[in-house]
């Protein structure tokens, strides 16, 4: 059986990414002939092409990409670079992480309600202050650059980065790197951005390229805080993909398929200023300079680093606060009057979108899991980790744009008549939930002492009872982490959720995109709060449980 | 198995029946077979979901079903009705004729006309076989019968009437400086920038909002009653674009954004972003005020010379999978009782497709009585009600909004 383990990895992973494009790539080409294409022409992007302002939607969801990962990658390394080491770093660092865990959309809409013209923050300070008492007539959110888009992405990546950037730098001895080149009285900044950065850098940039391939290509967060005239390119394709006309489809499939080719523009351009940025610091290393007043952009970057993170939680208060707020216009800071009115009338609509969500999430997890631990035991026997190669097909489904794949995917179980049911959508979500568990539960199951192992061996224990009663339950802990990490992607998963359950299994997450788009502030705080607490109560039982489990055993729970 | 197909050749004789009375049974023993055939089914009912009054009012709906007829309801929320359209024509490309995924779709205007034409609806002449049928005003309220032109020949059920009417705060603007026309709304809007603003069509409300300028600025009305493609479309809709063009660099954020749809534009009321804004249901306002999400001093206002009115309906697609609970259900949804609780501005306050006429003493006394709260205007006080235009126009006035206004500079 575990022989097979890499393989069916392989299969859940890589299969339904191959199938998906697929899926999309022959209907681009005007090939489906459940809808009447029975031949093949460049049809689709012609009509694509000929849509009004598809140019700009394509520069767009292109400059959004790379404008914001490259904002989160410089805010992060600089913030790194200033404080690794520090008392303060700790502080902010655990002010950051449980903001990884935040839906996008639900960040997206906290980010919404402090920045509008009406927000919370032109709130506070009116009118006593900026002497309005309407909102001003501004274009903040779905502003035609995206700025707002922008913004959301990097304060909903920084956390992110932070975190896989935090796993890195153990491995660098990046504190000893940095003893080095203060006393070669660089500065603390410019030290570290020389020596220890690039090592680090290499380590986290799948991570990052997954990043772009998110930022270029989602449609929750576009959809709240985007250009709307015209929408940024993902966002466009899934309205043609719903379209009653249905030739439209063709046209969403050429867009996916340019989608595709956006995303991968963005990434070749990425390893461009990687290049130049490499260049640049080696000039700048081989010039010698000790650039030893960075006093200045030191504190710019905590300071940044802290806003970003209180922006969201800024937000997550305020929608916490609209989901029980009575009346509350404009300029008022608070509302007028607290009613749990809102709450009471949401919650009979709340139960089932709920339980779909956790089964969901649960059995997608559960399967993750098993997974992963059948192809870590198997590395573990065989030796051989599949190295580079596993790690690519690992972010496939990461780099690869979601709608590239999911069109193909919902027209091909449309076709076999498997849309809409358990099986097919909690695969879906196996296909995201798994690289990041395996993620999650690699490092530290490969840092596993294995001497634990050969003294089990030695005592006669089979493999499978050293699994059960050796690694299992030291390893207990970060395997719960991984479950949770894995939940909490499953609960964030929009579009599979929407495509592939085509509407008929509402999650947490769709309900509140969809009532989103009512603009009812008490139902979006309402749902983005649930939102949020899902995946902290994931968080909460996995660092709880094994505590409870081991509570006459302390020294387990060590690992 | 054999019981499996037992059951199902039942339904498909019951719902046939209801249509074409072929059986030669009295209807109330037809209805009697099709309330039996639907105990223990499952409604999937396509409806939009941006709105929390209503999305509880279809919530209590399903709850009666649950209790009455053992007839469970599911709401699929949509965010526009043109996904299910879309659903269940992709079913019939697929060759899915049978056990589609949709049981019952909230419709009107365009999207009927699509499926209609499409051959994609159950029927025709399954409505007036309803029980309830009875109450229903057909006498009185053409739009019943005859949907944006199209002749509804039984394959849609009515379920409420719809009135454009417009809302502003009397706090900060006075019911005086209100607009009586667009002519009027367009002057209002070049003296007041940045507060008004339409949701972005093809938004039905805000598509609605155009034919309602496309009416009062069309020359010859009569042509609107044909289909757009049978006219000089840019000719008869340069009116319109003109008066477009001249309104958007006063609209809220100039044109470059818009809300997403009518609830939108209630929270942009409460804000101080908008001063006018307008919704399809005559109760929009008061209900917001009910729940906190308007001050007690928004008003209601509508166009003396008239607004746009028309009638939403439900509708059953062809390859539904329970036709005959979605039939109980579309029968629940014009009960007095159902009616009833529609209008009340408590819960949803949409006008009843109902003639008082034909009701008890008892029920229409309830109707009466309905408190229809201090933002809603009384029927007699909405003004004349506008035909709809044909639903071609629709289609082809989105399409050029967003040649036109879709990339905004």
């Amino acid at each position: 059986m575990l022989r097979y383990s890499p393989f069916t990895a392989l299969l859940v992973l890589a299969v339904p990414v191959l199938c998906g494009l697929a899926g999309t790539l022959l209907p681009a080409f005007g090939y489906l002939p459940a809808l009447g294409g029975t031949s093949f022409s460049v049809q689709p992007f012609d009509t694509l092409f000929m849509q009004t302002g598809i140019w700009r939607s394509i520069a767009q969801s292109f400059f959004i990409g790379l404008t914001s990962t490259a904002l989160a990658v410089i805010l992060v390394a600089g913030f790194v670079a200033a404080w690794y080491g520090t008392r303060l770093f700790k502080k902010v660092q655990y002010l950051v992480s449980p903001l990884l865990s935040v839906p996008h959309a639900a960040a997206a809409f906290g980010f919404a309600f402090m920045i509008a013209p009406s927000g919370f923050f032109a709130r506070l300070f009116s009118p006593w202050l900026t002497g309005w008492e309407r909102p001003l007539d501004l274009l903040i959110v779905n502003d035609q650059l995206g700025l707002a888009l922008i913004a959301g992405l990097v304060v909903k990546e920084v956390p992110f980065l932070l975190l896989v950037t935090l796993a890195a730098l153990p491995q660098i001895s990046a504190i000893k790197f940095s003893h080095l080149t203060q006393s070669l009285g660089y500065g603390r900044m410019a030290g570290f951005l020389l020596s220890t950065w690039p090592p680090v850098y290499r380590q986290i940039r799948l991570p990052i390229f997954a990043v772009i391939a998110y930022a270029s290509a989602n449609v929750d967060m576009a959809i709240i805080l985007g250009p709307a005239t015209p929408h940024t390119l993902p966002v466009r394709l899934v309205g043609w993909m719903n379209d009653p006309d249905l030739k439209m489809r063709f046209m969403a499939c050429a867009g996916a398929c340019v989608q595709i080719l956006v995303t991968g523009f963005a990434l070749l351009v990425w390893t461009l200023i990687e290049r130049v940025t490499g260049v640049v610091s080696r000039k700048l290393a081989a010039k010698g300079n000790r650039y030893t007043r960075d006093w200045g952009v030191r504190v710019t970057a905590s300071v940044l680093m802290t806003t970003s993170a209180l922006i969201v939680f800024g937000g997550l208060l305020v929608l916490a606060l609209w989901s029980v707020s009575g009346l509350w216009q404009f300029p008022n800071t608070l509302p007028n009057n607290l009613s749990l009115k809102n709450w009471m009338r949401a919650l009979p609509g709340l139960s089932g979108p709920l339980v779909t969500t956790i089964i969901i999430g649960g059995a997608s997890v559960a399967i993750s899991i098993i997974i992963t631990l059948a192809c870590l035991v198997r590395e573990q026997q065989t030796g051989r980790s599949g190295g580079n190669r596993a790690l690519w097909l690992l972010y496939l489904p990461l780099l690869v744009p979601q709608i590239g794949f999911l069109f193909g995917l919902q027209l091909f179980l449309l076709s076999v008549n498997a849309i809409a049911s358990w099986t097919a959508l909690i695969f879906a979500h196996v296909v995201f939930v798994l690289p990041y568990v395996f993620l999650s539960l690699s490092a530290p199951w490969r840092a596993f002492d294995k001497r634990y192992d050969s003294i089990g061996a030695a005592l006669g224990a089979s493999n499978w009872r050293i699994f059960w009663h050796i690694r299992a339950p030291m390893l207990l802990r970060a395997i719960l982490a991984a479950c949770a990490v894995g939940f909490a992607v499953s609960i964030g998963q929009y579009l599979p959720t929407l495509l592939i359950g085509a509407g008929r299994f509402p999650t947490i997450t769709t309900e509140a995109v969809a009532l989103g788009s009512g603009g009812n502030r008490r139902i979006i705080g309402i749902y983005a709060f649930m939102q949020m607490m899902l995946p902290f109560v994931g968080f909460l039982l996995a660092s709880i449980l094994p505590a409870l489990i081991f509570r006459n055993r302390r020294g387990i729970t060590g690992f | 198995m054999i019981k499996k197909l037992g059951l199902s050749a039942a339904i498909g004789v019951a719902s046939l029946s209801l249509t074409s009375h072929a059986l030669g049974d009295s209807s109330s023993q037809i209805w009697d077979m099709v309330v039996k055939e639907a105990e223990g089914q499952t409604v999937y009912w396509n409806a939009w979901g941006g709105s929390t009054q209503i999305n509880d009012y279809i919530a209590w709906v399903g709850e009666n079903l649950e209790d009455e007829y053992d007839i469970e309801v599911v709401h699929v929320k949509l965010d526009d009705t043109a996904n299910a359209v879309s659903a269940v024509v992709a079913e019939k490309a697929a060759g899915k004729d049978e056990n589609g995924s949709i049981d019952l779709i909230w419709i009107n205007g365009e999207n009927f006309a699509s499926m209609k034409r499409q051959g994609l609806l159950y029927g025709p002449d399954w409505t007036q076989n309803l029980p309830n049928w009875q109450y229903v005003d057909v006498e009185n309220k053409p739009t019943i019968t005859t949907d944006f032109t199209i002749p509804t020949d039984g394959m849609e059920s009515p379920w409420g009437m719809a009135k454009l009417v417009f809302f502003h705060d009397s706090a900060r603007t006075s019911p005086e400086e209100m607009p009586d026309s667009a002519d009027e709304l367009l002057k209002w809007a070049a003296e007041n920038p940045g507060r008004f603003s339409y949701p972005q069509p093809p938004d039905f409300i805000g598509s609605s909002f155009l034919k309602q300028v496309l009416i009062e600025q069309v020359e010859d009305r009569s042509l609107l009653q044909q289909s757009a493609d049978e006219v000089n479309f840019e000719e008869v809709s340069k009116p319109l674009f003109d008066y477009l063009d001249e309104l958007h660099p006063n609209l809220w954020r100039e044109a470059k954004a818009f809300p997403r749809d009518y609830p939108s534009m209630s929270q942009l009321l409460a804000d101080g972003e908008l001063d006018i804004t307008f919704a399809f249901n005559p109760a929009t306002a008061s209900s917001a005020i009910a729940n906190d999400e308007l001050p007690d001093t928004v008003r209601s206002f509508t166009f003396s010379e008239g607004t746009l009115g028309n009638t939403h309906f439900v509708a059953i697609p062809y390859n539904a999978n329970a036709k005959a609970g979605a039939l109980v259900l579309a029968n629940f949804l014009i009960s007095p009782e159902a009616q009833l609780r529609k209008q009340d501005p408590a819960f949803w306050g949409d006008p009843t497709v109902l003639a008082m006429g034909k009701l008890s003493e008892e029920q229409a006394d309830a109707f009466n009585k309905l408190d229809l709260g201090v933002a809603t205007l009384r029927p007699d006080e909405l003004g004349p009600a506008l035909d709809e235009p044909h639903p071609s126009w629709m289609t082809k006035i989105e399409e050029k909004w967003l040649a036109r206004y879709g990339a905004a500079n």
